[in-house]
């Protein structure tokens, strides 16, 4: 059986990373390319580069900046943020990015996720949805969770992988940055409907949510940002832990 | 001097960038000539079988590579075009290797997904391709068809079903797991392939 996957994720601005402390052996915490090469050296399984710029040119910068990623890490990567356009995919594959995250863009647009899955494959499409539980409907939200829509997640997450989505990357908006935990009952709904990967994110609090998310969710992948950029726990530490509790991972 | 064929399946940079991490020296090339001539010659791929099939046999390069005498690897869809069909797309491939590329089944009971992706083990290793490399260890796989087992399995791996991890015969070597993309055992791949 395939591991399952341990994923940190970097926002970038301007191209350089923001959040974070200073990692000893690590000399610029904002340097991009060193913080993910520090991370896969410590065992990461893939990393995700999120950018949060707002402007062009820090737009250029992160393509830029994705090439010398593609130079540098000896694992696998993903970017996202801002991908609304054919054209914005095929500039980050070339630049050397193994898979792109599309969110708002294909709540848009849903014909995107065809046309780039078509174009370059499933492999390269992680369809990222934000939602939000009302009740007991979870709407999916844009732009950050800012604007919420009419589709519903489950129909939402079938849709992405019939039109050729790879993955699914989930936040439950109600859990994000909570450190609470994951939705796990949501997660394994959602894990035994879909055939493609499931990476959870947003919520992870500690080992025991990233390991329940896992088992309980039955999601294949848990991706976090703060509980490693803050050096709470590294990820080596917590592969092991998870190893402890006999959860499949690459050691 | 590796030849990686280029043959329009899209991005080879990571696969460029890996030889470059390790100090080998490359070219991308699609002139038969040049593949000919090198050291040792990469077949990358990414994308549908049927098509990069195609791609490589207009460019007059399947049966190129099929009479190459030097080390050959493929890698992913690049080794699959090695074996002798793909049900992707139904097509017939170079039979270079004596096995048939199938569709991985999802299987929701076990929880196997399909694409296979991410990190897997394999085992019941047996070629200097693997060597300083340990039964259990992890690659990285991205798939959703694979190459059953036969004689010529140098490694195995599982996802939902055992298939062929990676491939030889004679001069001919597959791999179904991205080296370029598999850390550290991957380059450690990626080196013994130059010093067969």
């Amino acid at each position: 059986m395939v591991a399952k996957r341990i994923i940190p994720c970097l926002d970038v601005k301007e191209g350089r990373t923001v959040k974070g402390i200073n990692f000893e052996g690590l000399r610029d915490v904002g340097d991009a390319v060193e913080l993910g090469r520090y991370y896969a050296g410590e065992g990461a399984d893939e990393l995700v580069y999120l950018d949060i710029s707002a402007t062009y040119e820090g737009r250029h910068t992160f393509t830029e900046l994705v090439r010398k990623i593609s130079d540098n890490i000896n694992i696998p990567f993903t970017v996202g943020g801002g991908i609304s356009t054919i054209d914005d995919a095929s500039r980050l594959l070339d630049a050397g990015a193994d898979k792109i995250s599309i969110n708002s863009a294909a709540v848009q647009n849903p014909g995107l996720i065809d046309l780039i899955a078509n174009k370059y494959g499933s492999q390269f499409v992680v369809l990222a949805i934000d939602a939000r539980q009302t009740g007991d409907v979870w709407h999916i939200t844009t732009h950050g969770g800012h604007h919420q829509t009419d589709r519903e997640l489950f129909a939402w997450a079938r849709e992405g992988q019939e039109r050729g989505a790879g993955e699914i990357l989930f936040t439950s908006m109600n859990h994000d940055g909570t450190r609470n935990g994951y939705p796990c009952d949501t997660f394994a709904r959602l894990s035994s409907m879909l055939s493609i990967p499931i990476i959870a994110s947003g919520g992870a609090g500690g080992v025991d949510d990233i390991a329940d998310v896992l088992t309980i969710g039955s999601a294949d992948a848990a991706l976090a940002a703060s509980i490693f950029h803050y050096g709470e726990i590294t990820i080596h530490e917590l592969k092991q832990q998870l190893h402890n509790r006999q959860i499949k991972v690459r050691l | 001097m590796i030849a990686i064929v280029d043959y329009d399946t899209g991005n080879l940079r990571s696969v460029c960038n890996a030889f470059e991490r390790i100090g080998a020296e490359y070219i991308l090339t699609s002139d038969p000539r040049t593949i000919r001539h090198a050291d040792r010659v990469l077949l990358p791929g990414v994308g549908e079988a049927s098509s990069a099939m195609g791609k490589l046999q207009e460019r007059g390069l399947a049966e190129v590579v099929k009479s190459l005498t030097q080390p050959v690897l493929g890698i992913c869809i690049g080794m699959q075009l090695m074996c002798r069909h793909s049900e992707e797309g139904n097509v017939g491939c170079m039979d270079i290797f004596h096995v048939d590329v199938r569709r991985l089944r999802a299987d929701e009971g076990s929880g196997v997904k399909v694409p296979h992706m991410g990190w897997n083990e394999v085992s019941g290793l047996r070629s200097p391709l693997f060597d300083g490399v340990n039964e259990g260890d992890f690659f990285y796989f991205v798939h959703s068809f694979a190459a059953g087992t036969c004689h010529e399995t140098i490694a195995v791996s599982e996802n939902g079903t055992r298939f062929s991890a990676a491939l030889n015969a004679g001069n001919f070597y597959g791999t179904q797991f991205h080296p370029e993309k598999s850390g550290r055992l991957g380059e450690v791949i990626l080196r013994n392939f130059m010093a067969l």
